[in-house]
């Protein structure tokens, strides 16, 4: 391995810390050693919520992102309360206090903002420093220092009446302070609010006891040792014991103009974060770029990603072209959302207004060539998501205004994960409550994959995810981490689906070991194996190098393992359609083997379950049956109804239909398992619709081809593909699609999801008009795979190695000494 | 017949041969019954053997039928991890697996220890 690099960070706020969490979910730390400098003596933390600390809501300990053993644990340097003096870009060298130096070949700046204080008189003492009093409202010591100040204190003045101006407000009140809040322009948080709302705010903060006094300019403050009061310029005073002063940021440029590097309101970066001086880069409330300063978390989120990614991966090449800025506050408990603009910018853009001052909501769009410009909702969270979805994404609007500014059920619902009670149990498969998912969030699980991982939930059907993900989002509040093997493959090899399938045809690679040593540095994780055989047997088919152990217990002995260790035998039945004689030997079987339990299964077949491994060759020989492939990500069974070979009221022959269908795709191997079904009529006893393929006969000798339906942890109705007139055209698409969706597909994504992601549409574009002009190929390569299908029960009589069906060996020996 | 003894621990270590590595095929494991004990064996593809207790301590799971992969195992029912050098489970909280130190002989067979 090369040597490492060294990774330096000056900064240890939100962006800061952020970087180099993203750079660690990157496996960063195989490529540096990573140094952050700190002004502040803590760890990092939610510099958001000292609001809350200061309104006594939230303890500062709650406030800890990482407290300082978290650096420790994860092998980054922390230079904890010491403030850096001075940056050489040419011998690449970071000086601080204490006379702490480090060498970087990579330097990060993230040093953040510190608050405007407008010329006042009177404000410091002789000796610079503020007079008794006097706060600015920036780090947690600002915050320690003021609820001190404020016991003995009994009435504030807070310069500023933005965001964070009112949350200081909120903190004085809550401490039994009269708050008053003076703000120089007409109505308060004018940056983020029009007029109407800024109003509706206004009354809805005074009604809980605080006092807003617009359009007054401070000029100085008043009292010798402390501060007493404050002189407004129109010559009329205020009494105060307290003065907090907000009236916006600035960016901490000095350490970047000292050493040198272009220099404007920011620190100036390009579309790659760089700086003017070579392997330097900068992000957070420092910079400027292209002309822009920013203060919200989100687009600070999007830059540590971008730089994370740049640092880790070498053909990363995007830009970062900037953020749309959307936000989610909370002003004093009220539900605020804002995003882009929010004054109408011509006579073209359309403005809808709902206003209903006795509650005090506000909803304003503004829609510009039929997308969101933006948006004021105040009072009102539920159609904040959907409505910050559709501004980041740029996407079309409804035509019906109205459905974007009332509440969508689903909506509704994951919202109130937030009022759930902690023991709500949330993953039903693997019994985890609210609770259990908060305390582990708290405890560092901050990506999806850590809580699941972590916690269980989520592992079993799936189904509780998107809950999952709101506690998780609720928990952080919104400062989720990012885990980028989200979108690898399978987690072990970094790499997506498409990356992976080129890298794995370039190298000609033909075994999972030979992918793990080519493309994960010979680190062989379990967790990948499987995900990696489905991948490289659909690429090679015959060709593929088939290592047993790359694959799951289950087929390794083509039967499916019970809670016991024992394993279910179910035989292929073709159609669901069996004889006498077969149901004889089936009752033979269950008789000489004693087992211990006979079931009918929903597909229709035949489960003999509790054999032992050892004993599954044997059954098979006795069945002389072929596999029903129960066990495994394939196709599993056709359901069948009688269709009009009995039944009055059929109109194809399903049972025939699907016998076929069995014959020909038995063993399939794909993504997921593949449940299907035919059925006679409409009636669809065979519940053909909410299969994952199923077919529907209906009057005129006709076939409706249905794709991607469901009825398990999900329920979904399948999307009709095509109506077809024969058996054989039925089984032309059927093949067709799941050619496409053994190539396209997810490892482990059910045809529910394949088709939802794609869409109907463009399947039939693909599938049915062949406007990609694949279909010729799809439908050369299922017959292949059809060619090559053995059956897997063969292996009774030659097993693929000795001891395949070996329960336990007792071939063990004591050892005589010399 | 003559039992191998661990001078340099207070307990006595018996020692087992357990046939020929080949009947584990690499990069799987196989449950061996040891006197009265069931004890899985790995052998992994980087030519690394080790030994467990045979069952999952989350819910009984046979450890020698789930996945291996560097030095962890999967186990087949719940997917429940564990490091094979030092049996603690990974990512969860689950109990620890007991580990039995187990060498390869020069003839290629299996020779494990265990606590009398």
């Amino acid at each position: 391995m090369t040597q490492k690099q060294r990774l330096v960070v000056i900064g240890n706020g939100m962006a800061g810390a952020r970087l180099i969490e993203e750079v660690l979910a990157r496996q960063g730390a195989d490529l540096y050693d990573i140094v952050v400098f700190g002004a502040e003596p803590y760890g990092n933390y939610n510099r958001i919520l000292l609001s809350s600390v200061l309104a006594g809501t939230h303890d500062p300990k709650d406030i800890f992102i990482n407290p300082l053993n978290w650096y420790k644990e994860h092998g980054v340097t922390l230079h904890a309360g010491c403030p850096v003096t001075g940056i050489d870009p040419v011998e690449k060298m970071v000086y601080a206090a204490n006379g702490i130096s480090e060498r970087y070949d990579k330097l990060v700046l993230a040093t953040g903002s510190h608050a405007l204080v407008p010329p006042i008189k009177n404000l410091y003492t002789e000796n610079g420093k503020f007079k008794p009093g006097v706060f600015v409202f920036r780090t947690l010591d600002d915050c320690d220092e003021m609820i001190n100040y404020s016991t003995n204190a009994s009435k504030a003045a807070v310069i500023g009446g933005g965001l964070l101006g009112l949350e200081a407000a909120r903190g004085m009140l809550n401490r039994g302070l009269e708050a008053h809040v003076i703000h120089l322009s007409s109505h308060i948080m004018n940056v983020q609010l029009d007029a109407s709302s800024s109003k509706m705010l206004r009354n809805k903060i005074e009604a809980m006891g605080m006092h807003i006094h617009p359009d007054k300019h401070t000029v100085a403050v008043l009292g010798e040792d402390r501060v007493t009061g404050l002189l407004f310029a129109d010559g009329s005073t205020m009494d105060c014991d307290v003065c907090i002063i907000s009236a916006g940021i600035r960016p901490n440029v000095s350490l970047a103009k000292e050493a040198g590097l272009a220099v404007e309101r920011g620190i100036l970066v390009n579309d790659e974060l760089a700086c003017s001086a070579p392997d330097i880069y900068a992000l957070g409330e420092c910079i400027q770029h292209r002309r822009r300063l920013y203060g919200l978390v989100a687009p600070i989120w999007d830059q540590a990603r971008h730089l994370a990614e740049k640092f880790t991966n070498e053909s990363y090449n995007a830009l970062y072209e900037g953020s749309l800025l959307s936000t989610k506050l909370k002003v004093m408990g009220v539900e605020l959302a804002v995003m882009g603009e929010k004054e109408q910018g011509s006579e073209e853009d359309e403005v809808v207004v709902y206003s209903e001052p006795s509650r005090g909501v506000y909803k304003k769009l503004i829609v510009r060539g039929n997308q969101l410009a933006g948006a004021i909702l105040l009072g009102d969270a539920p159609t904040a998501p959907r409505l910050v979805q559709l501004f980041d994404r740029r996407q079309a609007l409804p035509e019906n205004r109205a459905e974007l500014l009332f509440p969508i059920r689903e909506d509704a619902e994951t919202i109130n994960i937030a009022d759930l009670p902690d023991t709500t149990q949330i993953c039903n498969c693997n019994g985890v409550s609210k609770g259990q998912l908060v305390a582990a969030v708290k405890a560092g699980k901050r990506s999806l994959k850590m809580l699941c991982d972590a916690t269980r939930a989520g592992t079993g059907c799936g189904s509780c995810k998107p809950q999952v993900q709101a506690i998780l989002e609720m928990a952080t509040d919104g400062q989720v981490v990012d885990d980028p093997s989200i979108h690898y493959y399978v987690p072990g090899v970094p790499m997506t689906k498409p990356q992976l399938i080129r890298a794995i045809k370039e190298l000609n690679l033909r075994s999972v070991s030979s992918v793990f040593k080519a493309l994960a540095g010979g680190k062989e994780d379990p967790g990948s194996k499987v995900g990696l055989a489905s991948l490289l047997k659909t690429i090679w088919g015959k060709d593929y190098e088939d290592e047993r152990d790359a694959r799951f217990i289950n087929d390794r002995v083509h039967a499916n393992i019970q809670h016991d260790g024992t394993f279910s035998v179910i035989p292929r039945i073709y159609g669901g359609v069996t004889s006498a004689d077969e149901l004889r030997r089936i009752a033979d079987v269950a008789k000489k083997y004693n087992v211990p339990m006979v079931k009918l299964t929903g597909g229709q077949r035949i489960d003999l379950l509790g054999i032992p491994k050892d004993k599954l060759p044997d059954v098979w020989r006795d069945l002389g049956m072929p596999s029903g492939h129960a066990y495994t990500k394939a196709f599993r069974t056709c359901k069948t109804c009688v269709g009009t070979e009995f039944c009055r009221y059929g109109v194809g022959d399903s049972t025939t239909l699907g016998i076929q269908i069995e014959k020909r795709f038995q063993g399939i191997e794909s993504p997921h398992k593949m449940k299907l079904a035919t059925t006679g009529c409409p009636r669809n006893c065979a519940e053909a619709t909410t299969k994952d393929l199923g077919a529907v006969a209906i009057e005129g000798g006709r076939w409706e081809v249905y794709i991607g339906g469901a009825a398990g942890s999900h329920v979904r109705k399948g999307d009709l593909l095509c109506v077809v007139d024969t058996h054989e055209e039925v089984l032309l698409y059927m093949g067709r699609f799941m050619q496409y969706y053994r190539e396209n597909a997810k490892y482990l994504e059910r045809t529910y999801g394949f088709v939802e992601r794609i869409g109907i549409e463009e399947l039939r574009r693909i599938l049915v008009e062949d406007a990609e002009g694949i279909c010729a190929r799809l439908d050369a390569e299922i017959q292949a795979a059809v060619d090559a299908y053995v059956d897997p029960w063969e292996e009774a009589i030659t097993p693929a190695t000795p001891t395949q069906f070996a329960s336990v060996l007792d071939t063990a020996e004591k050892v005589t000494a010399q | 017949m003559q039992l191998v003894k661990d001078s340099s621990s207070s307990a006595e270590i018996t020692r087992y041969n357990l046939g020929p590595v080949y009947n584990i095929p690499q990069g799987e494991g196989r449950t061996y019954r040891v006197e009265n004990t069931a004890i899985a064996v790995f052998r992994t593809r980087d030519g690394n053997l080790f030994a467990t207790q045979a069952a999952c301590p989350h819910k009984g799971g046979p450890l020698s039928d789930g996945i291996v992969g560097g030095c962890q195992v999967i186990c087949p029912l719940h997917s429940y991890k564990f490091d094979l050098a030092t049996g603690t489970s990974v990512g969860n909280t689950c109990d620890s697996l007991k580990t039995y130190p187990v060498t390869l002989s020069e003839a290629g067979d299996i020779l494990l220890s265990l606590d009398q």
